[in-house]
This record gives C-alpha cells, sequence and structure tokens, in this order.
C-alpha cells in the first residue's frame, strides 16, 4: 500500500514501539508534525532543541531504550548539536530525525538549509541522508539497529521535505542486514582464560568498571564476580551504579576527585581488570604513571577503545556482560587455578580497607551550609531510590562522591563531554520514561541557567522533576581551578546576576524552595520532594567550597590534594 | 612511518568524507589518496598514503573498520605488495632538448601522450622510486606542469582483499 513519507516515517516509529518522541517544529518539519499528530506516539515538545536531544538522551539512560528526537532544519539541526555530541561520547543509543530543505534545494544554501550530516559527522555513530522516499523505512530500521547494537550511540537521519511528502511503497523490514557492520559479541574464550590465570596469580586485583557496565546491563555479573574472588572495585563517573556503592568491596569513584582508596588501589594495584571503560584522562591521571606495576586486561565491545590510550596485556573484544558470565563460569569451574588464591590477596583487601577507612570522603563542618551535607541528606532522604541527574561542575562531581549510587541508570551525568545544561533536560526525559519515579537534577546556579528554558515543558507535561540548585554565585569548578591555580583571579566566574531562582520556578507555575541554613534542609527537600509539580530548590551553600580528593591535571593518581 | 592503507568501502555518497574526516579529525595528513569503483560496482576501493608511528596507525585501521559503510581495512606494512602511480609531466620544448626527452621516456618504459609545437606531455607509470627517477633527470630541462596519482596498491600472489564480510560473533542480536 502507497503512503507518504510523513506516514512512513509513523509507521516506522510505532513498529519500534516509540512511545515518546522529543520535538520541535518548523517548516520543515510540517509534514511529519502533521502525521505526528494524528498519531498517538507521545510528543513531548520542548523548549529548545538541545533540550529535545538531552531530554531523549535521559530517557535513553534511564530505560535503556532508544531515545528519540526530532527537530526543524537549518538552526534546529545545529541547535542539537550539543546533545548530540554529548550522546556520542557517553555512548547514549539515540535516533535524531532532522528535517531537510527539499531535496532540489539541498546546497543550493537555501532558507533554513545546513549540511547537518556534515556537521554532526565527527559526533555520531552513523548518519543518513534520505534521498528517496522508498528507502525511508529501511533507513529507519538500520538507524535504530545502528544506534542499539555493538557500542551504542547517536544516529541521524536528515529527512528532506519533499521526502515526507512523496508517495512511496510501504514495508517494514523486520530484519536488518548491513554486511559491512557485524559488531563482536561474545569473547575470545581463549582471551577470557588467559585472563583468568592472570587474575588468579595475582596479589592485588582491582576492578576498574567503566559506562559499559551499565549499557551492557552487566551489573550484576560484575558483583558477582567481584564478590566470588573478592577484587575491590573503582568506578568512573560513568560506571557509578554499576555496583553497589554500599557494597565493602566497593572503592568509590577513580580520577580527578576520586577517592584516596580508588586511586591508591589503582596504583598499586597488580592487575586491572578495566570493563566498560576507556581509560579517559580525567580517569587515569597522567598516563605514564598510571597503574605502573599492573598487567592490564581490557574487555570493551569497542576495539577501538582498547590501548587506545595505554598498553593493554589481556585484550578481550566483547560485550562485558557475556564476557563477565564467562569468567564466572571459569571460576566456578576452575577451582585449581584459585587454589590459594584468597590467601595471596587477603593484605591486599586489609590495604584497601585501611585506605577506606583512614582517608574517606570528607569535608570541614564549619557550621556554613555545605553542599556535600546536602548531597548526603537527598541520599538519605530518598534511600537512593531516586533517578539523579546532575549539571555539570562541582555539582556533578559532590554527587558522584556522595551520594551513594545503588543501583544501575540512577545516575544520569554527562561523563565524557562534561555538557553544562544536560541534567534538567535528561530529568525531563528520564520522568517520561518513569512517570512514577522521584527525578533530582542536581545543579549548579550556572549549569542551570543553560537550558532554565525547559521548566516550561515540565510543566506542561506535568513532569515534576526536581532541580536542587546548590547555589555558589560561582561557576564554581572554575572558580576552584582559579582558587589553585590562578591565585584567585576570579574572571568571569562570579554569577552574582543569576534570578531570583524561586520566583522563576513560579512565574512558570512551578514550585520554588530556598534553603539557607542547615537546619531547613531536611524538612524542606522533604517538602519539595512530594510536591506534585517540577520544583526548583534554591540551596545557597557555601560560595568557596571546593572538591576534593583533586589530582591537578596532568598529575599522576597518586598526587592527590586531600581536604 | 609511511603507511599504505587499502580499504574496501561501500560505493556510497558521504563514505569518502566520513574517511577522509577521520584523518583530518585527528589531525593527521592524508598524503594521497585514490578512489575508484571495484569489480563490485557496489562497493569502491581506496588506497590511502599516510605517515605515522605505529600506534597512531593502529588506531586510524581499527577507527576506519569501525565505520559502518566501510567493509575491510589492510594495512600493507607487513604484506608483500605492488603499487604503481602514474603522472603526467608537460615540458616546454625546444630544439636542444626536442631529441632528448623523448630517449629519456623511452628509457623509462613511458609514454608521450600530447605533443604540440613547443609542449611534450609525457604519461610514466611505475612504483614510486621510478617516478622519482624521472622526475629528477627531467626537472633540469624545465617543467611547466605536474599531475601525480598517488599509488594503487595490490598484494602479490594469491591474496586479495576479500569481500568477506565482517562477521557478528555470536550474541544477541541487539542489547548492546
Ligand atoms: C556548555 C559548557 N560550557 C562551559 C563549560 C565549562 N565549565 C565546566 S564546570 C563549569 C562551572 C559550572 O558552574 P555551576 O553550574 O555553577 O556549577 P558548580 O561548579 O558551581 O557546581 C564550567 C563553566 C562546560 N562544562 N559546559
Amino acid at each position: 500500500m502507497k503512503k507518504n513519507g510523513s506516514q512512513i516515517f509513523v509507521e516506522a516509529l510505532k513498529a519500534e514501539g516509540i512511545d515518546a518522541l522529543f520535538c520541535y517544529p518548523g517548516g520543515a518539519t510540517l509534514n511529519i508534525t502533521d502525521a505526528l499528530g494524528l498519531s498517538d506516539i507521545g510528543q513531548i515538545v520542548v523548549r529548545h532543541e538541545q533540550g529535545a536531544v538531552h531530554a531523549a538522551d535521559g530517557y535513553a539512560r534511564a530505560s535503556g531504550r532508544v531515545g528519540v528526537s526530532l527537530v526543524t532544519s537549518g538552526p534546529g539541526a545545529t541547535n542539537a548539536v550539543t546533545g548530540i555530541a554529548t550522546a556520542y561520547l557517553d555512548s547514549i543509543p539515540l535516533v535524531i530525525f532532522s528535517c531537510q530543505v527539499p531535496t532540489m534545494l539541498i546546497g543550493n544554501d537555501a532558507f533554513q538549509e545546513v549540511d547537518i550530516v556534515g556537521i554532526t559527522r565527527p559526533c555520531t555513530k552513523h548518519s543518513y541522508l534520505v534521498k528517496d522516499v522508498n528507502d525511508l523505512a529501511r533507513i529507519i530500521k538500520e538507524a535504530f539497529y545502528i544506534a542499539k547494537s555493538g557500542r551504542p550511540g547517536p544516529v541521524l537521519v536528515d529527512i528532506p521535505k519533499d521526502v515526507s511528502a512523496a508517495l512511496g511503497e510501504f514495508k517494514y523490514p523486520d530484519k536488518v542486514h548491513i554486511r559491512s557492520y557485524q559488531p563482536t559479541y561474545t569473547g575470545h574464550l581463549g582471551q577470557i582464560k588467559k585472563a583468568m590465570k592472570l587474575i588468579a596469580s595475582s596479589k592485588k586485583p582491582v576492578f576498574y568498571a567503566g559506562g559499559g557496565i551499565i549499557l551492557s546491563g552487566a551489573s550484576e555479573e560484575l558483583t558477582k564476580l567481584a564478590s566470588m574472588l573478592s577484587i575491590p572495585v573503582a568506578n568512573t563517573l560513568m560506571g557509578l551504579g554499576g555496583f553497589p556503592g554500599n557494597h565493602p568491596l566497593f572503592l568509590g569513584m577513580l580520577g580527578m576527585h576520586g577517592t584516596y582508596a580508588a586511586n591508591m588501589a589503582i596504583t598499586e594495584s597488580d592487575v586491572i581488570i578495566a570493563v566498560g571503560a576507556r581509560f579517559d584522562d580525567r580517569a587515569t591521571g597522567k598516563v605514564d604513571e598510571f597503574a605502573p606495576h599492573a598487567k592490564v586486561i581490557h574487555i570493551d565491545i569497542d576495539p577501538t577503545s582498547i590501548s587506545k590510550n595505554i598498553h593493554v596485556d589481556v585484550p578481550i573484544v566483547g560485550n562485558s556482560r557475556d564476557v563477565l558470565r564467562k569468567m564466572i563460569e571459569i571460576a566456578t569451574e576452575d577451582r585449581d587455578d584459585f587454589e590459594n588464591y584468597q590467601s595471596h590477596i587477603s593484605e591486599w583487601i586489609h590495604e584497601t580497607e585501611r585506605w577506606k577507612k583512614e582517608y574517606p570522603l570528607t569535608y570541614m563542618r564549619n557550621g556554613t551550609l555545605k553542599p556535600q551535607y546536602v548531597i548526603e541528606r537527598i541520599f538519605d532522604i530518598t534511600g537512593g531510590n531516586a533517578i539523579i541527574t546532575t549539571e555539570v561542575g562541582q555539582n556533578q562531581m559532590w554527587t558522584a562522591q556522595f551520594y551513594k549510587f545503588l543501583k544501575p541508570r540512577t545516575l544520569l551525568t554527562s561523563g565524557g563531554l562534561g555538557t553544562m545544561g544536560f541534567g534538567f533536560p535528561a530529568g525531563i526525559g528520564a520522568q517520561v520514561a518513569y512517570p512514577d519515579a522521584l527525578v533530582i537534577d542536581i545543579a549548579g546556579d550556572g549549569s542551570i541557567q543553560m537550558n532554565i528554558q525547559e521548566l516550561a515543558t515540565a510543566v506542561q507535561y506535568g513532569l515534576p522533576v526536581k532541580v536542587v540548585i546548590l547555589n555558589n554565585g560561582y561557576l564554581g569548578m572554575v572558580r576552584q581551578w582559579q582558587e589553585l591555580f590562578y591565585e584567585k583571579r576570579y574572571t568571569w566566574t562570579p554569577m552574582q546576576y543569576a534570578p531570583d531562582f524561586v520566583k522563576v520556578a513560579e512565574a512558570y507555575g512551578a514550585a520554588g524552595f530556598r534553603i539557607e541554613k542547615e537546619e531547613d534542609v531536611d524538612r524542606v527537600l522533604r517538602a519539595a520532594f512530594q510536591d506534585k509539580r517540577p520544583a526548583f530548590v534554591d540551596i545557597l551553600v557555601n560560595p568557596e567550597e571546593s572538591v576534593y580528593p583533586m589530582v591537578p591535571a596532568g598529575a599522576s593518581l597518586r598526587e592527590m590534594l586531600l581536604v | 612511518m609511511r603507511h599504505i592503507i587499502s580499504i574496501l568501502a561501500e560505493n556510497e555518497f558521504g563514505v569518502l568524507s566520513r574517511v577522509a574526516g577521520l584523518f583530518s579529525g585527528r589531525g593527521f595528513n592524508i598524503e594521497s589518496i585514490c578512489v575508484a569503483e571495484t569489480l563490485d560496482p557496489t562497493t569502491s576501493s581506496m588506497t590511502i598514503v599516510t605517515e605515522g608511528d605505529d600506534a597512531i596507525i593502529e588506531q586510524v585501521l581499527k577507527q576506519l573498520n569501525k565505520l559502518i559503510n566501510v567493509i575491510k581495512v589492510v594495512d600493507f606494512k607487513d604484506a608483500d605488495y605492488v603499487s604503481r602511480e602514474m603522472v603526467l609531466v608537460k615540458v616546454s620544448t625546444d630544439d636542444k632538448i626536442r631529441e632528448e626527452v623523448p630517449r629519456m621516456v623511452k628509457i623509462f618504459r613511458g609514454r608521450i601522450i600530447d605533443v604540440s609545437p613547443k609542449t611534450y606531455t609525457i604519461m610514466i607509470t611505475g612504483d614510486e622510486a621510478k617516478i622519482q627517477a624521472f622526475l629528477a633527470l627531467i626537472k633540469p630541462l624545465g617543467i611547466k606542469e605536474l599531475v601525480r596519482t598517488g599509488p594503487i596498491a595490490m598484494m602479490r600472489g594469491e591474496k586479495t582483499i576479500k569481500m568477506k564480510e565482517k562477521h557478528s560473533k555470536g550474541g544477541e542480536e541487539d542489547g548492546y
């Protein structure tokens, strides 16, 4: 049966089981907008295209499903780029539909034309320009498949306006076959055995677990294997929640603002088992001095991640969950290899416990309202049963340090790109995926101003996201660097011209709260969390508080500045 | 170190810019690139010459492999291969060298493919060393214009860059 491009679009989305689309209209979207309006696919119209992509991203991170967003040509598409790059660096499965000027105008500098396929080439997993309506269904099928298979990532599909109007045959393919794209899921058994031998002979093993644990759904396997073999676990920022934050073997986050125990364990270890992590410079510190005594086992679905930044002794390309399952099998069956293992590593476990006890995460309690305290209270009040998003800066690092993430997909944060303005729209997306969940964006007063307009979206769709603003009157993280490395010359970082966030919230029809004293924290947070509306909680925290421990950029992980 | 990399890719628009973008995005220079359809019109082959240490090239090869439209990537570094490039050279002629040029071209088994009262246009094919040697000889006579293709390369003997599809090694179809 013949359908037009817009109907094909809608049918394809239905066939993919898509229930929510984050979008913003324009001239080029009109045909599709109209067809969507007649469908029952949920449509969340945001206030800025960056918000649309971050919301789709938050939806994907929270639910494990593909996030979908649709924007118009030209400025709509360029506004989406930061969101696309954010998802790309964190390997989040998204399909972004951009609409394009009619085919015959492409390349003519037509009104609202940009080469969005060209602009986003370096920050998409793949992209398509649909030139013929008869290719549309197949391309959409492929786009979803590519976005979620292998190492996930954003895929862009650019649809010219005439293609969305043209008539074509609709048949949704049930299988995808791309001869040049066949990701490897199953790790090489020989390599896995080699890795297990190495672990069995180790005296100071440590897990270095990243976002791949969460993406591949491997947190149960990681917890099981670590517990079986008593291997302490350090998480990257993206890995938080992939291993229970209250587990006795948990060392905390490693890296620039990692815990003393995690960074020392990595530095002193003799075998590192990196899973779904990519040795980002924020995690490794100075690469030349990274884990000088360790042999490295690296499990990752993406071969380009392996031996990119550091030398790997046992590379294993495959799905983290798959590989960890095999490792569990081997550890269960080949007991002989592990005969003296426990006695070898008991001293190591002791040492890591000592580090944790002697150098816990801490902060000075000096009578002022401390952001770290606020985060601790949020954890206690929610019992860890919330979806937490963050902005970028100190707010993000304190959240990573002081909130104990117990389950995967409870921390949604921009790790790779570090995008201010991510947290709030991501929270909106997460709330769409889980309408009954408590979703909290932990924000800075700088970051929240980057996508503050999405408050209208939250109010319009009744998405009760809570934004907790750790208001320090500064672009705090940049100020911290100025304090440490630029003799306290606070150029550009004071944010004294912020709006009254309570009034902003109220102006949009949301709830506004303010906290100035420690004793009000619990009561007001509880009230805000119970409120049925979206809410801003403006918390006036100590302005010059800094994040510690800190490994200065370019230093090795053992060179930590402590509180 | 200099590397000759051969790529088999889908013959679709945009593939070349994806490949080239991988190099430019990492700040590497492409010394030369030759692209054309293969025997199978749905695929095209590219021969790229670039410079870089082993770690960098390894990363480039992996990244190239990761491109959705790339079917196969081979670095000729350790392979036994043949390569050829072609150069067109236009020289001004006067009576003095009117005789000399054809002699040199003959020695190098090239051809004069265009003649005018004042110019010869010469075609030479061969490996890089041969082309360099020819150019060194002809240069003193005065070159008016020169265009080069950059090499295309192929493995010696039985070996081919087969259209072998990348195979999924087991596991669920989707699910990361
Ligand atoms: C879009 C964007 N622009 C600039 C930066 C650089 N940057 C990183 S942290 C930071 C300060 C963030 O300030 P704020 O949101 O107030 O949070 P705080 O550090 O005070 O918690 C800046 C400007 C960034 N990460 N993202």
